[in-house]
C-alpha cells in the first residue's frame, strides 16, 4: 500500500508538471490572442475560485455531513482582507505598480494572510455553531454569514461607502489586488497554482487520519466517539480548515474582480456567487467526492456563462427565453431532480484517481460483461 | 418619551408580522423537523395573487382586503403542492440534510419562477391602498387603524390556532403526529393527510402576513419573502421551535429588536442584532425560549 501512495505521488506530479509545460507554451502561443486574453482567463480566474469554494465546501457539507449556509461570509473576508492589505502595502509604497518581486510577494502574502484570517474567524465561529447540529447548525451558519456580511458593510473604510463605491474602488482597481486584462494573462500562474495548492492540500487531509475521523462521524456520531474519536476537536478542525480555503478564494476572487461589494457574499442573490449556490454546486458534484465539487464548479461556470453570454438563450422564443434570462430557475430543478434520483449527488462519493483510473474502467468493464452474461443466462433460462 | 412608544409600537406591529410567519414556520417544523425555507416565498405568492385579485375584489363591490381569500386560498394549493411534489418523495428516501437542501431548492425555484413569468416580472409592483388610512391619537402618539389591526389580526390568529391545535380532532392529530408518526399511524391518524392540511394552514397563514406586510409597505417584489423569511424563523426558533405561543412571543421579541435597534442605534445594523439574538440564543438554549431541551436518543 504504501509502495502504492508513493507511485501515486510520483504519477500525480509527473502530469501536473507536464501540464504546467503545456499551459506555459499554450500561453505563449495565445498569449496575444484576444479572445484568450479577454475570454479564457478571466473565466480561468473564475473557475478557480469557484473550484477553491466548492470544495472546501464539500469538506463540511460531504465529509463531515453538516449543512453550512455561511461559506460565503468567510470568502468575504478573505475578499476583503486580501483588498486592504494589499491597499495599505502600496500605500506604505512597497510596490508601485503591478509588477516585480515586491508585488508577487505581496500578492501571495495577501492570498496567504486572507487565509488565515478567514480561518481565525471560521475558528470563531466554529466553537460555538458546532456545538448544534443539523438544521440548527445550517441556521446558526446562515446567521453568522449574515452578520460577517452586514459587519463588513458597516466598516467605514470597507464597506458600502469604502470599497464597494468611489474612490476607494478605483484604487483597488488602479493599486490593489484588482486586475485588469493583462495582469489577469500575467499573474494566471498565481491563481492556478494556488488552486492546484488548495486541492492538494484538500485531498491529503481527506486521505489522511483527519478524513477517515471525519468520515466516522459523518456516518454515525455516536458510534464515532465511542470508537474514541474526538468529534468536537475534528469537528471544529474541519470548519476552520475549510474556512481557510475560503478565504483564499475570497484573495482571488479580489484579485478577479476590481470591484468588491459585499451583496455577492450574500445568503442569496440573482448571480452565481452567493452561499446557496455554492451548496447547489457541492451537491450536484457530489456531497463526499472533491472530484464531483471541481467538474461541477467547472461546468456550472460554463453553463452560467452560456445562459448569460449564448446566443442560442437570446434566440429561444418567448417564455423559454424568459426562464433562461433567471438561470438560478434552471439550477433549482436540475438540483430538485438530482436529490431525488441521486441523493448524494452525480458522483456520489467517487473520487478520480490517475493511479487507479485504468483499474477502476477495468472493473467497471468486468462488471458490465458479467451483467450481460447474467442477463443473457436469464433469457436462455426462460 | 413619544419616541419611545413610537418605536415601541412600531416594533409591535413588525413583530405581529414576523409571528404570523413565523406561526407558519412552526406548524411545519413541529410537525415534519423541516425548515420549510420557501415558506418565505410563499408570502410572494399571497403578495402577488392580492394584486392580481384586489381589483376582481373591488369589481364585486367588496373591500380590497377581502382579497385575502383568495390568497390564502392560492398560497394553501402551492404549500400542499410543495408538500406532495417535492418535499414527501424526498422525505420518504431521503436523509433531513437532502430534506433542508430541497426546501432551499423549491424557494430557489418559486422566487425565479416568479421573475420569469412575464405578468409577475422582475419588477416591483406597487399595490393600491388596502385598508383605509386614518388613525388615532393618545397624548402625541399616534396609532394607525392599519397598525391596530395587524397586532389585534395576529393576537386572534394566534389563539384561534392554539385553540385548533388543542381542541379539535385535526389539531390533535398534528401534535400526535409531531411527536410520533408510528403511534400515531397506530391510532388510526392519517400522517399523509394531517402533513397537507398542516402544510395548507401554515401556508394560508403566510397569505394573512402578506396581507399586514402590504399594509404596511404597499411593494411587492420577487425576492420579498427572503429576508422576512429568514426573520421569521429566527423569531420562531427564539420563541422555541414547534410551539405556537413561542413563534408569537419570537417574533414579538424580533419585531422590538428591530425597530429598537433601527431608531437607537442604526437601521443598517438591524439585521445584525437579530442574528446575534438567534446565535446567543442558539448557544445558550438550542430549544428556544419556551423549548424544553429534549435529550439524544441513541
Amino acid at each position: 500500500m504504501k509502495k502504492r501512495t508513493g507511485k501515486g505521488y510520483i504519477i500525480n506530479t509527473a502530469v501536473i508538471a507536464v501540464i504546467i509545460v503545456a499551459f506555459a507554451f499554450i500561453k505563449s502561443a495565445f498569449g496575444g490572442n484576444e479572445q484568450f486574453r479577454l475570454i479564457i482567463v478571466p473565466s480561468l480566474w473564475q473557475c478557480c475560485y469557484l473550484i477553491i469554494l466548492a470544495a472546501s465546501l464539500n469538506l463540511i457539507l460531504g465529509f463531515l455531513g453538516q449543512l453550512s449556509l455561511g461559506h460565503c461570509g468567510f470568502m468575504a473576508i478573505g475578499a476583503y482582507a486580501a483588498a486592504l492589505i494589499s491597499l495599505a502595502f502600496q500605500r506604505a509604497g512597497v510596490f508601485t505598480e503591478k509588477a516585480g518581486p515586491a508585488f508577487v510577494l505581496v500578492l501571495i502574502g495577501c492570498i496567504l494572510a486572507a487565509g488565515i484570517l478567514a480561518a481565525l474567524v471560521g475558528l470563531l465561529v466554529g466553537i460555538p455553531a458546532l456545538r448544534l447540529k443539523g438544521d440548527y447548525l445550517a441556521i446558526i451558519t446562515l446567521g453568522f454569514g449574515m452578520i460577517i456580511v452586514n459587519i463588513i458593510n458597516n466598516i467605514p473604510f470597507a464597506g458600502q461607502e469604502g470599497l464597494s463605491l468611489g474612490s476607494a474602488s478605483a484604487s483597488l482597481y488602479k493599486n490593489g489586488l484588482g486586475f485588469g486584462t493583462a495582469s489577469k494573462v500575467t499573474y494566471l500562474w498565481v491563481a492556478l497554482i494556488v488552486t492546484l495548492i488548495c486541492l492538494t492540500m484538500m485531498f491529503m487531509f481527506i486521505r489522511s487520519k483527519y478524513g477517515r475521523a471525519i468520515k466516522a462521524i459523518r456516518d454515525d456520531e455516536i458510534a464515532a466517539s465511542a470508537s474514541g474519536i474526538n468529534t468536537s476537536y475534528y469537528k471544529i478542525f474541519t470548519f476552520t480548515f475549510s474556512a481557510f480555503f475560503a478565504g483564499i478564494a475570497g484573495a482571488l476572487y479580489a484579485c478577479a474582480n476590481a470591484t468588491l461589494s459585499t451583496s455577492s457574499f450574500a445568503f442569496t442573490n440573482g448571480g452565481i456567487l452567493n452561499s446557496t449556490f455554492i451548496v447547489v454546486m457541492v451537491v450536484l458534484g457530489g456531497m463526499g467526492s472533491l472530484t464531483g465539487s471541481v467538474v461541477s464548479a467547472i461546468v456550472m461556470f460554463f453553463v452560467n456563462y452560456q445562459i448569460k453570454n449564448g446566443l442560442w438563450v437570446k434566440s429561444l422564443p418567448g417564455f423559454l427565453g424568459g426562464i433562461f434570462a433567471y438561470p438560478m430557475l434552471v439550477y433549482a430543478i436540475i438540483l430538485i431532480a438530482v436529490i431525488m434520483f441521486r441523493p448524494r449527488g452525480i458522483f456520489g462519493t467517487y473520487e478520480f484517481s490517475l493511479l487507479n483510473f485504468v483499474r477502476d474502467i477495468k472493473e467497471h468493464r468486468a462488471k458490465k460483461a458479467l451483467q450481460k452474461a447474467g442477463n443473457k443466462e436469464a433469457k436462455s433460462n426462460d | 418619551m413619544s419616541t419611545f412608544i413610537q418605536t415601541l409600537i412600531v416594533g409591535l406591529r413588525l413583530g405581529s408580522i414576523y409571528a404570523l410567519v413565523a406561526l407558519g414556520y412552526t406548524m411545519v417544523y413541529g410537525i415534519i423537523r423541516l425548515i420549510n425555507f420557501a415558506h418565505g416565498d410563499f408570502i410572494m405568492v399571497g403578495g402577488y395573487t392580492m394584486i392580481f385579485t384586489i381589483p376582481l375584489a373591488l369589481a364585486m363591490g367588496l373591500p380590497a382586503w377581502t382579497s385575502v381569500v383568495f390568497a390564502i386560498l392560492c398560497c394553501a394549493l402551492v404549500g400542499m403542492t410543495t408538500e406532495l411534489v417535492a418535499y414527501r418523495p424526498i422525505r420518504k428516501k431521503g436523509t433531513s440534510m437532502t430534506a433542508l437542501i430541497t426546501a432551499i431548492a423549491v424557494s430557489m425555484l418559486l422566487e425565479n419562477l416568479a421573475q420569469a413569468i412575464p405578468a409577475i416580472g422582475p419588477n416591483p409592483v406597487v399595490a393600491s391602498q388596502i385598508f383605509s388610512t386614518g388613525g388615532f391619537s393618545i397624548a402625541g402618539v399616534t396609532m394607525e387603524w392599519t397598525t391596530v389591526s395587524t397586532i389585534v389580526i395576529s393576537a386572534v390568529v394566534m389563539v384561534v390556532l392554539y385553540q385548533f391545535t388543542q381542541k379539535t380532532k385535526l389539531g390533535r392529530a398534528m401534535r400526535c403526529v409531531s411527536e410520533d408518526k408510528e403511534a400515531s399511524i397506530l391510532m388510526g391518524i392519517n400522517v399523509n393527510r394531517t402533513i397537507v392540511l398542516t402544510f395548507a394552514i401554515g401556508s394560508g397563514l403566510s397569505a394573512v402576513a402578506a396581507l399586514m406586510y402590504m399594509a404596511q409597505y404597499p411593494k411587492v417584489y420577487t425576492t420579498m419573502g427572503m429576508m422576512l423569511g429568514l426573520k421569521a424563523f429566527v423569531a420562531a426558533v427564539l420563541g422555541g421551535i414547534g410551539i405556537i405561543p413561542g413563534a408569537m412571543l419570537g417574533g414579538l421579541i424580533i419585531g422590538l429588536v428591530e425597530s429598537f435597534t433601527t431608531s437607537y442605534v442604526s437601521s443598517s445594523m438591524a439585521d445584525t442584532f437579530v442574528f446575534l439574538i438567534l446565535i446567543i440564543v442558539l448557544i445558550i438554549k438550542p430549544a428556544g425560549i419556551l423549548g424544553k431541551n429534549v435529550g439524544e436518543k441513541v
